[in-house]
């Protein structure tokens, strides 16, 4: 039987007759764009189409598509997902349609927000996860970070094996999250058992009819978050913005010697703005296991009233939030070697005991002197009066706005250590890793760092850091990236081990692989027996270093002042000496001479 | 490129060596522009940035016995973390009949503390191999096996891979006779690759005068290609699982000469029907002096007219299919220039090992020890790897490593007996042949964490799996029964799972493929029973044909053949 002599159900001969001679008509792929047209055909694009042209025997509504974006996104395990989105943007070719076709994989995320027009196709693996390599795409999209979508319109095709119990889930879950951010689903999901060629085809048939069978939706309007946007508003250290965390997670792996964090707080709404090398002020709170045993030491009540500038407090609220309450300063001890008498804190009182209020002090927090030397009935404002007002903890941002628009993201390394048996953490840090709960947001304002700024764009950079050091280079890496810069850059990354310290290590490889960072060496002090820093990989590449000094380099400088800091300059100078063949003085006065220029520049604490 | 050899007879050969490399799979070409497997792995071992090779690197490394792998565990988490996979690698040494001396034995030990996380595998092709080992230890691991005359050459790639052979201790005279060969073909099989020595052992590279490869060529073999030697009545090397397989017949005399079988393979490509399990064919008889020779002409054949443009199609026992046995077997006898004798009768009667001291018929003695998964390494209360280590230090006999992951110490003295016994005592090592009928004859490959390939868990899994299983045995008084089962991670079948009385393929995590009916000594095809099911159905459904087995049995009737005979009945 042929298909020509097959009356279609409930056709009348006139129509019947149409469709055959029209058919007879067609080549084999206007065949298949036609069937994809009838089958898109819903009553709606009916009356549209018929309005618009009373008669057509063919659609004759030019692709306005063309005006609008198509990108077509895969996630692919086997490779099928791949095929047919390579046949799905072929075929929108052919039609006339501009097209761009990417891996979840190697989509760059940010840009979703100006997505228009979005083909989806993804592959389930194991139990409704999807593809390896499409995890990224998936964790952004289903995370709060996710953009509205309203200007958008999709379709997703899944792909499944329906002996799974959760088929065709990661589709699915596209599907679901799409329109969750405000996409329209212009064309039903099509889930795809392990025989897909045919089903797929049939979706990309009538997801390719849309185009042709009437203009896209009409133009998106301005999105009313946008119109409803707040006056920028002057936020600064007086006056912190209320910066939601949008993720805090563990850089360092299993295993790690040290724990380093990694913080994105949103700034949006708040009119803030920054350049790469800024930093971040944060205000932190003390923790209320630590001021609860503090007053308990003392043995006042939290909710004691107490009088500050703003006005009056509970006890406890202004320990939290408004004094030093761990480490103890030279102030704090004389305080409280007068309100205790204590001979054995007098006599770490004045210009002879220095060395040991030093000694002391490293040894001792406020509650470890006030549980040695106990002051019965000491009265709240009296505890206050040798406490230091809690000071905002400043950290480099380690992102670009040009990428994370309206973010900052923090590297922060959290402060762990015992002391007297008891375990000790930083404020900020020990905040951030272990009191920020799901919608919680920290006080924050931008501490601007006009030391530590990007040259022209054509200068290459010499960026050398240790540890949290690393933040400002990766706002720099970011913001250069964006920009397209073609200046080159080097970065020379210190830390303890490769397999657990490599900061951004996924990021850096694939800046890398983009040739957008042109070099990148790397000093791991505790893999090997001999311990290597910074500086040990700058010494091994002299000729290198030098060259690109020559070459006019800006050398940045991030990290640890008292160790790090001087082994570099150090460094430096030895380079200096033995390629530019300097004595140690000239060598000298020219690092002064580059600082002079702003081609030296640090950051270090 | 062009092929060798001529065909007897016509044959297609739009998908083999003789098309230009464009018309084959991507792989074809990769090997040939590799220069002879050097590619850029000496630069990616400098690569500081990532613990990995390049892609194209890590298919090449391959050839060379090191795998690269990464903790699955970590996987995801280190992805959040901004972190690489957590890569490491797997490096699997060529251990051919799987015999390993004291001296060795001492030398694989303390590469596993150095390097391998104190852990070494045996593997269900009789050899070692190293896990979690670095990228930055790859070189010393190498050149420290080296100075014990042991390599990692062709233990992965599409080569001939390591050699198998019976251990059977108790025909010692056959054994040592049939190793030697076996070793021989290793040795004769695998490529000469200089590229092995350059990379890890620093040799300079030497202008070559001739081809370098003059077997293999510039694109090897299409797949891996499996060798094993047996020695009936015990087919532990499951001899019908093979490439080529070679049966030892003996006379009066000794060593007469081997039955060929070939053809067979365990490997199926998930989702991919057109992929199966099959069993070596037996196609006659050849002298022992005529071994190698049969050896490379069944290999240029597969090298020859193997299908290059599909990887999963590409193992010898398709090629078989598509061309015929009949043909194939003519091509063999014309390459190697003489035909095939008839098969000699022969008979197995297990795959299984028989565990504890046996006596061979040199007098000498040989004890073997069940390893569960061929794991070895210390756990509190089971200090095996130390146990092992002073064993090698007391013992000058060696070891031998079977086909189904158990050890072999071999070669004791009766007056020494008592010594073994006294360490294996001594390390908490004697309760380990205790186990049951289902435990000492149980398979599982590595799967999770550090398998690629894994789908599901499988060494990790079998030890709660295996009392489950047992309880169900000793509710139907069968305890005592000897019964294959096998654990697979992935539908590849690593394990040999598809010739098993009982085995599960893993599908996703947690998720298994049941099959049933498998022969005793593997033999027949088992066939999957239940898709894609958790544990709870596995339970069940094998808590029902067990209990029918205990009743309806006939004498001396086994599991799987049970399975068979009972057929469609069960579903009832």
């Amino acid at each position: 039987m042929t298909l020509a002599e097959f009356p279609g159900p409930g056709l009348s001969e006139e129509q019947w007759r149409l469709i055959r001679s029209l058919a007879v008509s067609l080549s084999s792929s206007q065949l298949s764009w036609v069937s994809g047209y009838f089958a898109g055909f819903d009553e709606g694009t009916r009356g549209r189409v018929a309005a618009a042209t009373p008669q057509a025997p063919e659609p004759a509504a030019p692709p306005q598509a063309a005006a609008r974006t198509l990108t077509i996104l895969f996630g692919s395990e086997t490779g099928a997902s791949q095929d047919l989105a390579a046949t799905l943007a072929r075929r929108a070719e052919d039609q006339g349609l501009p097209v761009r076709l990417f891996d979840m994989g190697a989509y760059k995320v940010r840009q979703l927000k100006d997505e228009q027009d979005l083909l989806l196709i993804s592959s389930t693996h194991g139990e409704g996860d999807p593809p390896q390599a499409a995890a990224d795409f998936f964790e952004f999209l289903e995370s709060r970070k996710a953009p509205r979508l309203e200007q958008a319109r999709f379709s997703v095709l899944a792909l499944g094996d329906s002996t799974y119990e959760r088929f065709c889930e990661a589709g699915r879950r596209l599907d679901r999250r799409l329109e969750e951010l405000g996409a329209r689903r212009f064309e039903p999901r099509a889930d795809c058992d392990v025989d897909y060629e045919e089903p797929a085809a049939a979706w990309m048939g009538r997801v390719l009819s849309h185009f042709a069978a009437g203009p896209a939706t009409p133009a998106p309007t301005a999105p009313a978050a946008l119109a409803a946007r707040p006056e920028p508003t002057a936020f600064d250290r007086k006056r912190p913005f209320p910066a939601a965390v949008i993720d805090n997670l563990v850089l360092t792996g299993r295993g790690s010697s040290k724990e380093t964090r990694h913080l994105e707080l949103s700034l949006e709404g708040s009119g803030l703005t920054f350049e790469p090398g800024d930093a971040l002020g944060l205000h932190a709170r003390n923790d209320p296991a630590v001021v609860a045993a503090l007053l308990d030491a003392v043995a006042l009540s939290p909710e004691a009233p107490v009088s500050l500038k703003g006005g009056d407090l509970p006890l406890g609220e202004a320990l939290e939030s408004a004094y030093e309450v761990t480490a103890a300063t030279p102030r704090f001890l004389e305080q409280w070697a007068q309100v205790t008498g204590a001979a054995g804190l007098k006599a770490l009182l004045g210009d002879d005991g220095r060395e040991a209020r030093s000694a002391f002090l490293r040894g001792h927090q406020v509650i470890d002197i006030v549980r040695a030397f106990p002051a019965p009935g000491v009265a709240p404002v009296t505890l206050l009066a040798g406490l230091r007002p809690l000071q905002p903890r400043l950290y480099s941002i380690a992102s670009s706005p040009l990428v994370a628009e309206d973010e900052a993201h923090l590297t922060v390394s959290t402060v762990r250590f015992a002391l007297h048996g008891t375990p000790r953490s930083g404020v900020a840090s020990g905040h951030i890793a272990d009191r920020l709960g799901e919608d919680a947001t920290l006080p924050a304002y931008i501490q601007p760092n006009p030391h530590f700024r990007l040259p022209e764009p054509e200068r290459p950079i010499l960026m050398i850091g240790a540890g949290t050091g690393v933040a400002p280079f990766r706002a720099f890496m970011q913001h250069r990236e964006a920009q397209g810069t073609p200046g080159r850059s080097w970065l020379v990354l210190g830390e303890r081990n490769f397999r657990t310290d490599f900061l951004y290590q996924t990021e850096w490889q694939a800046l890398l692989r983009d040739q957008a960072l042109t070099r990148m060496d790397v000093a791991f002090s505790r893999d090997g027996d001999r311990k290597l820093y910074v500086q040990h990989r700058l010494l091994e590449h002299a000729a290198e270093v030098y060259a690109w000094i020559e070459d006019g380099a800006c050398v940045y400088v991030c990290g640890d002042a008292a160790r790090l800091a001087p082994d570099v300059h150090e460094a430096l100078a030895t380079i200096l000496v033995e390629q530019g063949r300097l004595s140690r003085e000239d060598a000298e006065e020219r690092l002064r001479g580059l600082a002079r220029e702003h081609r030296y520049q640090r950051d270090v604490y | 490129m062009s092929s060798t050899l001529t065909p007897h007879a016509p044959t297609d050969r739009s998908r083999d060596l003789s098309q230009p490399l464009d018309a084959l799979g991507p792989d074809e070409t990769l090997k040939a522009d590799s220069d002879q497997l050097r590619g850029t792995i000496a630069l990616s071992l400098l690569d500081r940035i990532t613990g990995a090779v390049s892609d194209r690197d890590t298919k090449l490394m391959k050839f060379q016995g090191v795998y690269q792998q990464d903790d699955r565990d970590l996987r995801d988490e280190r992805r959040r973390q901004k972190l690489e996979p957590a890569y490491q690698f797997m490096a699997r040494v060529r251990l051919p009949g799987g015999v390993c001396t004291s001296e060795q034995w001492l030398t694989l030990d303390a590469l596993a503390r150095e390097h391998g996380r104190g852990t070494l595998r045996i593997t269900t092709r009789q050899t070692f191999q190293f896990h979690w080992v670095l990228k930055d230890s790859l070189r010393p691991l190498i050149q420290k096996l080296h100075t014990v005359l042991l390599d990692t050459i062709s233990a992965c790639g599409d080569d001939a891979r390591g050699v198998m052979c019976s251990v059977d201790p108790h025909l010692s005279a056959l054994h040592a006779e049939v190793y030697a060969i076996a070793r021989q073909a290793s040795d004769h099989a695998i490529p000469r690759m200089r590229a092995y020595h350059e990379i890890w052992y620093g040799e300079t590279r030497v202008a070559a005068s001739g081809p370098e490869e003059p077997f293999y060529g510039r694109t090897y073999m299409p797949r891996k290609f499996k060798i094993g030697f047996v020695i009936p009545p015990v087919n532990d090397i499951d001899v019908y699982t093979q490439d080529l397989g070679f049966i030892a017949v003996a006379g009066p005399d000794g060593l007469e000469g081997f039955n060929v079988a070939i053809g067979g393979g365990m490997g199926r490509t998930d989702q991919a029907p057109a992929t199966y399990p099959r069993l070596a064919d037996v196609i006659g008889f050849v002298p022992k002096d005529r071994v190698l020779a049969a050896s490379d002409a069944v290999m240029a054949v597969q090298r020859e007219y193997g299908d290059r443009r599909d990887r999963a199609r590409a193992r010898f026992k398709y090629t078989i299919d598509d061309k015929g046995l009949d043909w194939i077997v003519r091509e063999i006898e014309a390459v190697q220039g003489f035909a095939f004798e008839p098969a000699r009768p022969f008979e197995f009667t297990t795959n299984g090992d028989v565990l504890g001291w046996r006596r061979g018929e040199d007098g000498r003695h040989h004890h073997t020890l069940f390893l569960e998964a061929g794991r070895i390494d210390n756990r509190p209360g089971r200090p095996l790897l130390d146990g092992l280590r002073e064993i090698a230090r007391a013992h000058p006999g060696g070891f031998r490593l079977t086909p189904n992951q158990n050890l072999v110490i071999a070669n004791v003295a009766a007056r020494d007996r008592q010594l073994i016994e006294g360490l294996l005592e001594g390390f908490g090592l004697s309760e380990l042949n205790a186990g049951s009928g289902l435990r000492r004859n149980a398979i599982a490959c590595v799967a999770l964490p550090t398998c690629g390939l894994a789908m599901a868990e499988a060494e990790r899994y079998l030890p709660s799996l295996a009392p489950k299983i047992e309880a169900i045995l000793e509710r139907h008084g069968l305890i005592e029964e000897p019964i294959t089962l096998r654990v697979s991670g992935c539908p590849n079948g690593c394990s040999r799972p598809y010739v098993a009385e009982i085995a599960l393929t893993g599908r996703a995590p947690g998720k298994y493929n049941l099959y049933l009916g498998g022969g005793f000594h593997g033999q027949r095809l088992n066939r999957m029973d239940l898709e894609n099911v958790g544990e709870a159905a596995i339970l069940a459904r094998l808590d029902t044909v067990i209990a029918r087995y205990a009743r309806e049995r006939l004498e001396g009737e086994r599991f799987g053949d049970f399975v068979v005979r009972a057929g469609r009945d069960l579903d009832a």
